[in-house]
């Protein structure tokens, strides 16, 4: 049985929420990711694979989609983030790879982000962090962005209202700093 | 105290008094005051001391391009210098001092500069200070120092936050005026996503200083009812206070909100000012316009100011700059300053107009065809001296002075991109020209329509048009009615008679008689002029100086205006406090840090921290008792070649390498060969630069048939896999290969040292033979650890010593080292930090970015037989070039002190033993050095010309700066172990 703890990237047993006026941003440790990428000459075999294990088509440029125990993220061409909730599929990426059996690249990524959500009034925060534009992304949305010189992915669940950023989990202090004093400022 | 220049009306209100203090004195004010006007209402005309005459001031203009008015504004830490008392919105409890004077404003120490304005005059400063040569240091440089610029710093940290912003548009429009308010409506009602920005904290441009009605009612009126309609609409963004500075590539502007000036105290958590980053498809500029004066002797007094500005004073705060004043004019919209002011009670002695056939005005004596020809009043106007066409001349009593030039569109943004304005004859002012940033348009008085009619019109027009591009429906809005003033300038830059110096520059103290000096000396294209006069490199940026100054330029080298040009334009518009440019990026926020997965423990054990790229990393881990940096990171180097030491090496670059040709792909990305290296395999690499310089060296290890996991050093991970990348994509885009960085998803640990293999097999899972059979030097897999964790496990060593490289999904990575540190007791286990680490390295003679320096080359480090020749690879070419192959060329070798005593230190220089310590005797540097703890003295890497073949020779390392010299011998860089027994065992 393995005996040994985990720990979020914010240090902590349990993930930390900070409440501000309108807004909550939460830390999310708990997704198994993986990283897809199509070889070259066998893409669709590639991908006929992978959408076999997901169960819905891998999204397009610079969209999210989410289906049962799957999401995956436009990342680059040919290239998708897969995820599913730890709790269950902490070993995602090796099932993944199982299910490809070589004809995509599969590398494990769990652990290269840090992720926080944000629900609620999120215009202002984004305002004071990023370039994004917020009134063109559509829920559905995946898009990399430069946070606080951070390269980040900005998921849209929902317009305004609900938001996934990802960054480099090394980063994790940095990039919750950021955003908590964005937030503190806009609201 | 009664406030004896104010008058009625105006945009205060009455029912919030402020109050204020400025060089130690109370006032009181109202609220819509600003310092300007609340100081002018309670009849304080002296404000400030003029930069190289310290002749006294007063205030200039109403708006941000006050040149006279700089007053240091707040005290302690949020001091700050050279702020305009024009545009300070005043506040309760605000306090302000004026600036640049030796002993007090009024008995000014340093107004003898006046008298010695002669020697002072343009440029003075490239002819003087030069004799003797010894004073400069100590006389000289200490007493241009005092005397340079304007206001005082505080000296203390800036204790106020600030922040960065991102908004996106369809439309900027920058100026609220009546241009900007018409493209506003327009584009708003159009359903477009509108930005309005204006610097001023209310809307209305002219419109709030004007004393003209706008669709029949009050121009102030009209102006709320449009502000009113924009804020109810959730497509338009109104910002007041924001300056837009700068127009930059691809449609940004930079804008800057002055988020909580007008407030005393700011409120935390949210910034004093902020840098917006306005991304826009349409821009329109609706700047308005900048009036000029003429240009007379003795112009510079307190009271002479624009006529513009004036009757913006009595207009819209209420305020006179004296009971009697004057106007001097070259142009009809001057007299409208002496209408508004009799309109308010306030005496008008006469409108002095240079025009021979100007319009009379009832109830003010006009004297027409005449100039202003000097001023009398040290410390504030009393009277001017006027002449007449025929000579005759008359003083007149007044205590202030409208002057009307002209006025200047502002063009400055429409420049921004090295375009320059045109001449408009017309109007006898810059215009914007053809060459202007794209996707901006110019409405208004930007643009030379100087009525209120004229502007309305063209903010919409323009508004339509950036409608029509943007492909936005949109419908011509009912233009309201307004004025349509006559202007009838005829030019007059200055005026021809009497004595004394007349002023161009206020701010930088530039006069005519240095614009003549220039051209004497030959200084006479525009560019020459700005800067050996200095005209127009104030604060102010010359606003009110420079079309005047190319005048006098012009008529003196007998070329035309447009033929003089003017100098660029470059942002920021108005100045930006650093703070501002910084935003949330200062102190310890100045760049984003990188946590290892040691980091918690690290810092409950006070581990110092070093700080590398972004990373934090331990240097060493201090036991009670030690007291020297060396006591520990000794302690810690002997217990890993003694027992076993674990240190966090996940900083280090980590790329996962796949695809069908990954092994040929990193074949060509190495110097070394990699295609055939077995799958269960790691492998030293070393990486070129095209040019041939080796750039960054690794491991590779070959996880499966197509999967390899490669690192880097720290330092270069994220160059590395950029290269790699564009290798990918651009250089070889055929092969089948993937690349994705590891970096922060494994937690990687260094377990070293003799017992580290009985360290590992405690927390490896037993079905895992990693024997010295089973698993030899250079070997790798993956295991499991502690009950089934997923971990990939490399034999691998940079100590030296028999080592491995563990790596777990990082989240696990902080209770894995306390559990090794756990299990380990029993076996001596320590963690080691940074300073270990390159004790023990050195030991070992391996390179790190101290020997990668840039320059050195395989050959160099001794390593040239590894870049192969029996296949391609980034860099084998030119690694051959003849530079490069010189066998007297530099080598990596070791160094030890004769006396072995004595310390090599890095960065000294290499001389023959029995060489002068000069330049022409170099025969290298030292790249790394440390004492060894193993070996008992110090020992060091150098690198030194033919060094290969000089083994045993010995040398001295100097360094002239420290004063060492000490004797070495050339030695081989492997100091410790050097047949590598250690290492496999």
């Amino acid at each position: 049985m393995l005996n040994l703890q985990t720990i979020t990237p914010l240090w902590g047993e349990t993930p930390r929420v900070d409440r501000f006026n309108g807004l909550t941003i939460t830390e999310v440790p708990n997704q198994a990711l993986a990283s897809l990428a199509l070889r070259k000459g066998r893409e669709d075999e590639g991908r006929k694979a992978a959408e076999a294990m997901l169960g819905f088509a891998l999204p397009e440029v610079g969209r999210h989609a989410a289906e049962g125990l799957y999401a995956a993220s436009w990342f680059a061409q040919d290239q998708w983030l897969i995820s599913a909730e730890t709790s269950e599929h902490e070993l995602m990426s090796y099932q993944l790879v199982d299910a490809v059996a070589g004809l995509a690249s599969v590398t494990e990524q769990t652990d290269g982000w840090c992720r926080f959500d944000l629900e609620g009034m999120c215009r202002g925060v984004f305002e004071r962090l990023s370039g994004v534009n917020l009134a063109a992304m559509e829920a559905g949305s995946a898009t990399r962005a430069l946070l606080e010189h951070l390269s980040c992915m900005v998921i849209c669940f929902e317009t305004a209202s609900h938001y996934s950023v990802l960054g480099p989990r090394s980063y994790a202090r940095s990039l919750h700093h950021a955003l908590v004093t964005a937030a503190r400022s806009a609201l | 105290m009664t406030q004896s220049n104010r008058l009625n009306g105006g945009l205060i209100n009455r029912g919030k008094p402020l109050n204020f203090n400025f060089d130690g004195r109370t006032y009181q004010g109202y609220e819509g005051d600003t310092l300007a006007s609340a100081l002018m209402a309670n009849g304080v005309r002296f404000l400030g001391r003029s930069f190289k005459y310290h002749r006294p001031r007063g205030i200039f203009t109403a708006g941000s391009e006050e040149p006279n008015a700089l007053v240091e504004l707040r005290s302690g830490a949020r001091q700050e210098p050279n702020t305009r008392a024009t545009v300070a919105e005043l506040y309760e409890g605000l306090v302000a001092c004026s600036q640049n004077y030796k002993g007090s404003l009024r008995y000014d120490l340093l107004a003898l500069n006046d008298l010695f304005s002669d020697i002072l005059s343009a440029g003075f400063y490239y002819k003087t200070f030069m004799w003797p040569a010894a004073f400069w240091e100590k006389v000289y440089e200490p007493i241009i120092r005092s005397a340079a610029g304007l206001g005082r710093l505080s000296g203390e940290d800036d204790p106020d936050e600030y922040e960065k912003g991102f908004l996106h548009c369809d439309l900027l429009v920058i100026g609220g005026g009546p241009a900007g308010l018409m493209a506003a409506l327009t584009a708003g009602r159009a359903g477009a996503n509108v930005i309005l920005a204006d610097e001023d904290c209310r809307f209305g441009g002219r419109l709030n200083v004007e004393q003209e009605d706008v669709d029949g009612k009050p121009a102030v009126e009209w102006v709320e009812q449009a502000v009113a309609e924009l804020t109810a609409m959730d497509n338009v963004r109104l910002m007041p206070r924001s300056t837009a500075m700068g127009a930059f590539d691809h449609g940004i502007y930079g804008v800057v909100e002055r988020v909580q000036d007008h407030l005393h105290t700011p409120v935390e958590g949210k910034p004093r000012q902020t840098l917006w980053r306005v991304y826009s498809k349409r821009a329109i500029l609706c700047a308005g316009a900048t009036e000029r004066p003429i240009v007379f002797p003795d112009n510079d007094r307190p009271g002479v100011m624009l006529a513009g500005s004036m009757r913006a004073y009595a207009n819209r705060w209420a305020a006179t700059p004296a009971r009697m004043v004057a106007v001097f004019t070259n142009n009809d919209d001057g007299h409208r300053t002496a209408v508004d002011l009799m309109a308010k009670g306030v005496d008008v002695t006469a409108i002095v107009d240079a025009r021979l056939d100007a319009p009379t005005l009832t109830g003010v004596r006009l004297i027409s065809g005449a100039h202003v020809i000097g001023t009398k009043g040290r410390h504030g106007l009393s009277s001017i001296r006027v002449r007449q066409a025929d000579g005759r001349e008359e003083t007149l009593a007044c205590g202030a002075l409208g002057v009307s030039g002209g006025w200047n569109p502002n063009v400055h943004l429409t420049c921004h991109q090295g375009g320059r304005p045109v001449w408009n004859e017309s109007i006898a002012a810059f215009v914007p020209g053809q060459n202007i940033p794209v996707g901006m348009s110019v409405a208004g008085a930007a643009k030379g329509l100087f009525s209120t009619e004229d502007a309305l019109r063209s903010g919409a027009e323009e508004a339509l048009a950036a409608l029509e591009i943007l492909g936005i429906a949109a419908s011509a809005l009912k233009l309201p009615r307004a004025v349509n003033s006559a202007y009838n300038l005829q030019p007059l830059y200055h005026v021809p008679h009497g004595k004394g110096r007349a002023w161009l520059d206020l701010q930088n103290d530039v006069t005519v008689k240095d614009v003549k000096l220039a051209h004497q000396e030959n200084y006479r294209s525009v560019e020459h002029l700005k800067r050996y006069t200095t005209l127009g490199m104030g604060t102010d940026q010359g606003k009110t100086a420079n079309v005047n100054a190319l005048a006098i330029m012009a008529e003196l080298t007998g070329k035309s205006i447009p033929e003089t040009g003017t100098t660029i334009f470059r942002p920021p518009y108005t100045p930006v406090t650093l703070g501002t440019i910084g935003g949330r990026t200062v102190g310890k926020h100045f760049h984003p840090t990188r946590e290892t997965p040691t980091d918690k423990w690290a810092r409950e054990h006070n581990a110092p921290f070093d700080i590398a790229g972004d990373w934090m990393r331990a240097r060493w881990f201090p036991q009670p008792g030690e007291t020297h940096w060396r006591q520990s990171a000794d302690r810690e180097a002997c217990n890993v070649r003694k027992n076993v030491g674990i240190c966090d090496v996940t900083t280090l670059g980590k790329i996962d390498v796949q695809g069908a040709d990954a092994a040929s792909f990193l074949n060509r990305v190495y110097a070394n060969g990699f295609a055939k290296l077995a799958v269960g395999k790691v492998r030293y690499g070393i990486m070129l630069r095209e040019d041939g310089a080796c750039y960054d060296d690794g491991t590779a290890a070959r996880l499966a048939e197509e999967h390899f996991v490669i690192t880097t050093t720290t330092a270069n991970a994220g160059a590395v896999l950029r290269n790699m990348e564009f290798a990918r994509q651009c250089l070889w885009p055929d092969m089948d290969v993937q690349l994705i960085s590891t970096t922060e998803a494994w937690a990687q640990y260094a377990i070293a040292g003799p017992k580290s293999r009985e360290l590992l097999q405690r927390i490896v899972d037993s079905e895992f033979d990693i024997s010295n059979e089973a698993f030899p030097f250079m070997a790798c897999g993956s295991v499991t650890l502690c009950g089934g964790l997923r971990a990939r496990l490399f034999r691998i060593s940079f100590s030296g010593e028999l080592a491995y490289e563990l790596a777990v999904p990082t989240r696990y990575g902080d209770a894995l080292w306390r559990r090794m540190l756990e299990l380990g007791r029993g076996l001596g286990v320590a963690p080691y930090g940074l300073e270990a680490l390159d004790i023990m390295r050195i030991e070992k003679g391996h390179p790190t970015g101290r020997e990668l320096d840039g320059r050195a080359t395989a050959l160099m480090l001794g390593m040239g037989r590894m870049v192969s020749r029996k296949k391609d690879s980034i860099g084998s070419t030119l690694d051959q070039r003849e530079g490069l192959t010189d066998p007297n060329g530099l080598r990596l070798v070791g160094l030890k002190p004769v006396n072995q005593s004595e310390v090599i230190t890095a960065g000294s220089q290499l001389v023959n033993e029995t060489a002068p310590v000069q330049i022409d005797s170099e025969q290298g540097h030292v790249t790394s050095a440390c004492i060894s703890p193993h070996l008992g003295h110090s020992i060091g890497m150098a690198y030194l010309k033919g060094g290969d073949q000089r083994m045993g020779e010995i040398i001295r390392v100097v360094d002239p700066v420290r004063g060492t010299d000490v004797k070495v011998q050339v030695i081989s860089t492997h100091f410790f172990d050097p047949e590598g027994g250690r290492l496999r065992a």
